[in-house]
């Protein structure tokens, strides 16, 4: 297709691809956009997103509950209807996925339909998809390109990644989940067996403990969410089994049986012993895999490592013009990753000034399940191993104000200082709402602030987050109410 | 984990350097206190050291690169045992500012105290504008003992961030005590008008009648800080005759009798530049009230006579500075004169040599100026401006006799240095000239 030139193709429409496109085009770069299945990725159309409908179907269900407990009746019972909860959640992913169609052609962004190869320095064709589209599939946007080849002085990979499998315990789309298949069920299964407790093992562990099934989660680690603070995923962990969630640690699913309609997992535990469990359905959230295939990656002698891009501080690759950025690129696989990454590499390459490269040490992390874990920054055992001469605030739910009002009094605020320098190094969080609390000591540590500015700071009563500065001061042995 | 070797901040005033010359390649092994690269700056190329020993994983910055922020990744040494695919897991952001040191980095002196104390205030720059900062920048500063007028911040619209103040302790500069007032100006300059934009200049003559040439980083600095002198200095000028024979006559004398050395080369072979250096310095210590420098809360009285000598060179100039110039022999002074003027002329000169000084000489004598004012480059207060040494008519005894004359003037800062005093300092000056014996004892 003679003609087609670009300043910057990226390849993948997924949070981080889009994101990048809308700055480069904001930047007045000429700039297109290759999507093999849907416009959004996975985040918005089966991660993030309708994840967070499912989940808030669950706590709906969870309040209804408990109706009782705050002076309410209920005439029957509340159930869950699963067609309906699972088209909901679909709905939202359509509405959002169009809402990017529309952002694409607001700022003139052409759309390439298909699967995208770097053949060389400056060059990609693109070709009808080789992978089947996860069904239900929204609509193709109106007006994309298609098949062709296409020249950018940039190319920005941005494919994101793909549910990693175990060997022998192959998801199958029937007995054995992936994140695809959980996120819509046909029927309820009545028991289930959850591989893996990171925060798409363990929001689904809890969705569906809420849904009435019977959940194990099998986790190889120590605790629950091994990147967080141990004492946070303690707490989590006596309120999800509290809720009826069964979880084994230190333990690994060595094989899989499968039946016509259930599987039998033989659960390992650290001392050798195998117990097997049988259930309906078995999820695998063994965590995620770069999608480095097919791409031309190789050719160009783009250098990846396990499975990921390597790059450097603003999405450079190895290879001049090629760039990558989000999952592809790496750890930590978040949305908001990819598209502070993104941001980064476009506006690197378009020369702004005082760009800084990304700083991976303020990226915050949000766990949905009930209840829902937040942090950011370093866990106390991390700045322990990293020598740091450390003090530690902690402020309990039961002695907030607000969280004895909404009934939801089981959670922790925990602080971590550099006790030298008075640097916010680490926040971490289990309880209500704390998803939504997090951001402020993101905001507090981008701008440097130390535990003085958080102590002058207002906060307003009765709130969940007069606990951040309560903790702020019990790290300071100046707590208030405690 | 692989080490981060980022661009490092040669002197306190360096915001970007040019990545001249990258003197290893990637596969190099190299240890602690190799030159690994060679970075040009605003004043200078100055080699950069190896502080780690390691190999050289990946150059990011290659060579010829112009403008690369301080602290910017430039490469990846990778540790024993590491390979190429580790450089991912370094920490991608300028995290390692101790892994490319300028030359004699101090360490901190960290006051360590129990509970941290208070960050204080946000300071303000001496001219009562806001220096913005972080509280965790003010609280590292204070701990590190650096002023924070004297760091340059890097985060949104140059707010001084924690990494600027890593920065600044790891090159050693800052230091509270040693903070030029010279920076002062730096946010007043800012915020004065400035002339006229590249296109309205442009836009008065033809297309193709001009080429563009950008500016360097010598040439930036130039620009910068003499705009600044003279929007925020009150320059006044002093003009004097001083005649020369004697001072001629003693010269001669002098190099005549200069000891050879093994080479039969004399070892010392004044110029009547170097004569000039020591007679300023001599008048300094004679009138020590007009060797000063100018800061908003303070009189800066130096013990010390600290002569810069502006040196012409390719694209601009360069001032090295002769140390306590009133205590030196004029074979001495003559001597460091000769070195630096030639390590400046191949830019070789470290910040040390080129930064501070108490006052200075601009010598156009031999380009056969009569007379002209130079521009008081702070933190100096005055600036001696030379011309050519002539036969002119002279009366002497009510009689016309011919004598060998100069016309110097004497740039002064006006906050600092009145008329009558630098009418006092010019004399005193005049009096070693044109008695030269008296530079002797």
């Amino acid at each position: 297709m003679a003609g087609t030139s670009y300043d910057v193709i990226i390849v993948g429409s997924g949070p981080g691809g889009y994101v990048t496109a809308i700055r480069a085009a904001q930047l007045g770069l000429k700039t297109a956009i290759v999507e093999r299945e849907h416009l959004g990725g996975i985040c918005l159309n089966w991660g993030c997103i309708p994840t967070k409908a499912l989940l808030r179907s669950a706590e709906i269900l969870d309040h209804a509950n408990h109706a009782k407990s705050y002076g309410l009746t209920l005439e029957g019972k509340m159930t869950a209807d699963v067609k309906d909860v699972v088209a909901r959640s679909r709905g939202v992913s359509a509405r959002l996925n169009g809402g990017v169609g529309y952002l694409m052609k607001k700022n003139k962004i052409d759309v390439i339909w298909g699967e995208a190869k770097l053949t060389k320095p400056g060059e990609i064709v693109v070709v009808k998809s080789s992978k089947p589209a996860v069904q239900p599939q929204n609509p193709v946007p109106k007006g994309v390109l298609g098949e062709g080849t296409y020249a950018a002085k940039h190319i920005i990979v941005a494919t994101g990644a793909r549910p990693r499998a175990l060997p022998g315990i192959e998801p199958d789309g029937k007995l054995i989940w992936t994140y695809f298949e959980a996120m819509k069920p046909d029927v309820m299964p009545k028991s289930m067996v959850v591989m893996g407790s990171g925060a798409i093992g363990i929001e689904f562990a809890s969705f569906y403990v809420s849904m009435g099934v019977d959940v194990t989660v099998v986790e190889l680690m120590s605790q629950v969410m091994p990147v967080e603070d141990e004492e946070i995923s303690k707490i989590a962990r006596k309120a999800l089994e509290k809720r009826g969630m069964k979880i084994i640690t230190e333990a690994k699913v060595s094989k899989v049986d499968k039946a016509a309609n259930s599987i039998t997992a033989h659960v390992e535990t650290k001392d050798g012993k195998v117990q097997q469990i049988t259930a309906d359905r078995l999820i695998s959230a063994v965590g995620v895999q770069g999608n480095i295939e097919n791409l031309g990656l190789e050719a160009l002698g783009v250098k990846t490592d396990r499975g990921c891009v390597v790059i450097d501080g603003y999405g450079n690759t190895n290879v001049p013009g090629v760039y990558a950025i989000g999952d592809v690129s790496g750890p930590p696989m978040l949305a908001h990753k990819a598209e502070h990454e993104g941001v980064v590499c476009i506006e690197k390459i378009a020369g702004l000034p005082n760009v800084h490269a990304m700083d991976k040490s303020k990226i915050p992390g949000c766990t949905y399940c009930n209840p829902q874990v937040a942090s950011v920054g370093l866990t106390e055992a991390k700045a322990k191993a990293e020598g740091r001469d450390i003090r530690v605030g902690r402020y309990s739910f039961n002695a907030n104000g607000k969280a004895i009002a909404l009934g939801e009094d089981n959670g922790m605020i925990k602080t971590i200082f550099d006790k030298k320098t008075g640097e916010l190094i680490g926040a971490h969080m289990v309880g209500a709402e704390v998803t939504e609390l997090i951001q402020g000591f993101v905001v507090a540590m981008n701008l440097e602030t130390t535990e003085e500015e958080l102590m002058h700071t207002i906060f307003p009563h009765p709130t969940l987050s007069e606990m951040m500065k309560e903790s702020v001061l019990d790290a300071y042995g100046k707590v208030l109410n405690a | 984990m692989p080490i981060n070797i980022t661009m490092p901040a040669l002197s306190p005033t360096m915001e970007e350097g040019n990545l001249a010359k990258w003197l290893v390649k990637e596969g190099d092994t190299v240890s602690a206190g190799d030159v690994i690269a060679e970075i040009e700056t605003d004043k200078a190329t100055m080699e950069v050291e190896a502080v780690d020993e390691g190999k050289v994983g990946k150059i990011v910055v290659p060579e010829g690169t112009n403008g690369v922020k301080v602290n910017e990744l430039i490469a990846v040494l990778l540790e024993d045992g590491e390979d190429a695919s580790a450089i991912g897991s370094a920490p991608a952001a300028p995290a390692a500012p101790e892994s490319a040191s300028a030359p004699a980095a101090e360490a901190p002196v960290a006051a360590a105290p129990a509970s941290a104390a208070p960050a204080g205030p946000a300071p303000k720059a001496a001219d009562g504008n806001r220096i913005f900062s972080s509280p965790l920048a003010r609280r590292l500063a204070q701990q590190g003992g650096l002023e924070l007028t004297a760091i340059s911040g890097s985060g949104p619209h140059g707010r001084i961030v924690k990494r600027d103040v890593e920065a600044a302790i790891a090159s050693g500069t800052g230091k509270a005590a040693a903070a030029p007032a010279a920076d002062a100006p730096k946010a007043a300059a800012s915020a004065m008008p400035s002339g006229p934009s590249s296109d309205q200049v442009l836009k008065l003559f033809e297309d193709g009648s001009y080429d563009l040439v950008p500016h360097d980083g010598m040439r930036k600095t130039i620009a910068k800080r003499l705009q600044e002198s003279k929007q925020t200095i009150p320059h006044f000028y002093v003009s004097v005759d001083c005649e020369l024979d004697a001072l001629l006559a003693l010269r001669a004398q002098l190099n005549g009798a200069a000891p050879k050395d093994g080479d039969g080369k004399p070892v010392y072979k004044l110029s009547v530049n170097d004569m000039t250096i020591k007679a300023l310095a001599l008048a300094l210590r004679d009138v020590p009230d007009a060797n000063v420098s100018w800061t908003d809360e303070n009189m800066v009285k130096h013990k010390h006579a600290d002569v810069g000598v502006a040196v012409s060179i390719p694209g601009g100039l360069i001032t090295p500075i002769i140390r306590s110039a009133e205590l030196k022999p004029l074979s001495v002074i003559s001597n460091e004169m000769k070195d630096m003027g030639a390590r400046a002329k191949a830019k070789k000169l470290k910040p040390e040599e080129y930064q501070g000084g108490t006052t200075a000489v601009s010598n156009m004598g031999m380009m056969g100026v009569k007379d002209f004012s130079a521009v008081v480059n702070p933190p100096h207060a005055t600036i001696l401006a030379v011309g050519a040494g002539e036969k002119r008519p002279v009366v002497k005894d009510d009689a016309l006799a011919i004598a060998t004359v100069m016309t110097v003037t004497l740039s002064t800062d006006h906050r600092c240095v009145d008329g009558a005093l630098g009418a006092e300092l010019l004399a005193a000056f005049k009096g070693y000239i044109q008695n030269p014996m008296s530079m002797l004892v």
